[in-house]
């Protein structure tokens, strides 16, 4: 088993150096090695736009994907990601409201946009469980509903906030929703480490214990985990995850589904694989997904969000058509 | 000294009447239990009760003196097993994955399996006649097969209490009667103590110890010599028709139709 592990974060380390590697090298204009030292602007551009980019990729690919990951196996829902279940739309809106009061606000030195998106991405992940859940049991279909409604709900409140703030606010508001890696700099990426790396740590410390809630409820309790408190634990972490990355990068769907599924694919069911395989995959999908949209146009550049959209849809539709594979559905 | 002891157990599902009314029972080391008693006679929610998947409103339960609330989880988990009526994953588990989360509470947190954990889960495979399943989607197997993957894991669990829900329903005779000699040989060997529920009451005999239930009390409650008489029988399952009688080491009862 632990010879299993260290074989799969081998090979997806490997894939992420390579995908980063590629990251840094495409663009609106090719960047090599020998450019770096001899050109200055060149040199610029790659430290203050594309290593940024690459770096922003990395961080919401990663946290994207480790959370979906542990939804999954919280929801004991193959379908389960932070976009399906509404954790996004609820980040996103705490995230609009705290962009309309002003977006460089903090609250006791965090961004009050990270607050805000944590609060909503924690309430929507509330009021998700409060309603699938009936007594022991989570109702897979009822899950995925209240996620839908709980997505229209806040795309609804998201829009009023628009209307109601100034024009420079409600523009801010709509470029960043689409879901993009732009971003200047590195201070930005900084301050979401800082809250970033300790919740994956947490996520990836509880993976034992959310390995047997994915077996089962009963099972995972009398085998001596505490439910309860470990299912709060891991919501709370996600939300915190899920809220961060949308404040930073906007609603980018579908990475939480398509990751985890994959390296459940590629190395076995267990969570002490998947979840920090999903974390090194999730980078490398996100950067080589980011990489495409801004090469994949004659000039300008599409949204991430799109490229993850275009190729999440059908992964959700394809595992919804595979369902017979999945008793709980 | 008692393994287990339970003392007046109340127990209610939200704004319903008392599922499990004032039950009562020991289990000393060693001991096979078996409870008894009609569909919805509150069996289920007594054994729930038993693994600590359910709180009682009332009355205490002792595991080795020690109340069963106030041991931790994991500890709990090392005396203790439970096999419910059935299981469904979301995800295709392999067997031999289901088998080895039964070691998790001998295995330090941050440890994955060892040699020996492999070799524990792969004899409780062997125990319950599923080795061949080892590789297998649990998923993609029948309800009987699933059957003896759970109880293997609860095998590999190496518990001194073993608390089973209906082991039984789905698998055919041959493997009954292999699913209980397992149970006595390993009451023989390492001093295990069942407690199990059965609709099953033609191996009752073998056991040391028969409780029956109706609507959530004990009705009746002694050897099998004791419970599986005509009269008891027909109170506890409401049956006027259903009869008791004892051929060499099995019982057999019937009812007319």
């Amino acid at each position: 088993m632990r010879g299993r592990v260290l074989k799969a974060l081998a090979i997806l380390t490997l894939v992420l150096l390579v995908s980063i590697a590629i990251g840094l090298a495409v663009g609106s204009q090719r960047i090599t090695p020998a450019q770096l030292f001899a050109d200055s602007f060149s040199r610029a551009l790659f430290f203050r736009l594309r290593l940024p980019r690459v770096l922003l990729g990395l961080v919401i690919g990663a946290s994207l994907a480790i959370s979906g990951g542990t939804l999954q196996a919280l929801f004991r829902n193959p379908l389960a990601d932070p976009f399906t279940l509404g954790v996004s739309g609820g980040g996103a809106l705490g995230a609009s409201i705290a962009i309309a009061l002003g977006w460089s606000a903090q609250l006791a030195g965090v961004p009050l946009v990270f607050v805000a998106a944590f609060a909503g991405a924690m309430l929507a992940v509330s009021v998700v469980r409060l309603i699938a859940r009936t007594g022991a049991v989570v109702m897979p279909g009822a899950l995925l509903l209240s996620g839908v409604a709980v997505n229209l709900i806040a795309a609804a409140a998201v829009l009023t906030v628009e209307y109601l703030t100034d024009p420079s606010s409600a523009l801010r508001i709509l470029r960043w929703l689409t879901g993009s890696l732009d971003v200047v700099g590195l201070t930005p990426i900084r301050n979401m480490l800082l809250v970033l790396v300790p919740a994956w740590i947490g996520l990836l410390a509880l993976s034992r214990q959310l390995n047997l809630l994915a077996i089962d409820e009963d099972t995972a309790a009398t085998l001596g985990v505490n439910v309860r408190r470990c299912e709060t634990i891991a919501h709370a972490l996600c939300a915190l995850i899920v809220g961060v990355t949308v404040s930073a990068g906007g609603a980018i769907g579908f990475v939480g589904l398509i990751v985890p599924h994959t390296v459940r694919m590629l190395f076995g069911e267990d969570l002490r694989i998947v979840l920090p395989g999903s974390l090194l995959l999730g980078a490398a999908f996100l950067i080589l997904a980011d990489a495409l949209a801004r090469t994949v146009l004659p000039s300008g550049e599409l949204p991430v969000g799109a490229i993850t959209g275009l190729l999440g849809g059908p992964a959700f539709l394809w595992l919804l058509r595979r369902r017979q594979q999945y008793s709980a559905l | 000294m008692m393994l287990l002891s339970a003392q007046n157990l109340d127990y209610a599902y939200a704004a319903g009447p008392l599922a499990v009314r004032r039950v009562s029972l020991t289990a000393p080391p060693g001991t096979m239990t078996t409870v008894i008693g009609a569909n919805g006679s509150g069996k289920s929610t007594l054994i729930r009760l038993l693994a600590g998947l359910l709180k009682p409103q009332a009355g205490t339960i002792l595991l080795d003196g020690t109340r069963l609330a106030d041991w931790q989880p994991r500890l709990r988990a090392r005396h203790v097993a439970y096999v419910p009526q059935s299981t469904a994953t979301a995800f295709p588990f392999t067997v031999m994955e289901l088998v080895l989360s039964g070691r998790t509470p001998h295995t330090s947190r941050f440890r994955f399996e060892n040699q020996h954990d492999q070799q524990q889960a792969q004899h409780a495979l062997e125990m319950t006649g599923a080795a061949h399943l080892a590789q297998r989607p649990f998923i993609s197997l029948s309800g009987g097969e699933r059957q003896m993957v759970i109880l293997a894991r609860a095998l590999a669990q190496e518990p001194r209490l073993l608390l089973l829900d209906e082991p039984s329903s789905s698998l055919d005779l041959n493997h009954r009667a292999a699913l209980l000699r397992t149970l006595l040989n390993l009451r023989r060997t390492k001093q295990l103590s069942v407690i199990m529920i059965t609709h099953d009451l033609q191996f009752t005999a073998a056991f040391d110890q028969v409780i029956a239930l109706r609507c959530g009390e004990v009705t009746a409650t002694g050897t099998p010599d004791d419970v599986l008489r005509d009269q008891v029988l027909r109170d506890v399952y409401g049956d006027p028709h259903i009869h008791a009688q004892r051929i060499g080491d099995q019982t057999l009862v019937w009812t007319d139709l």
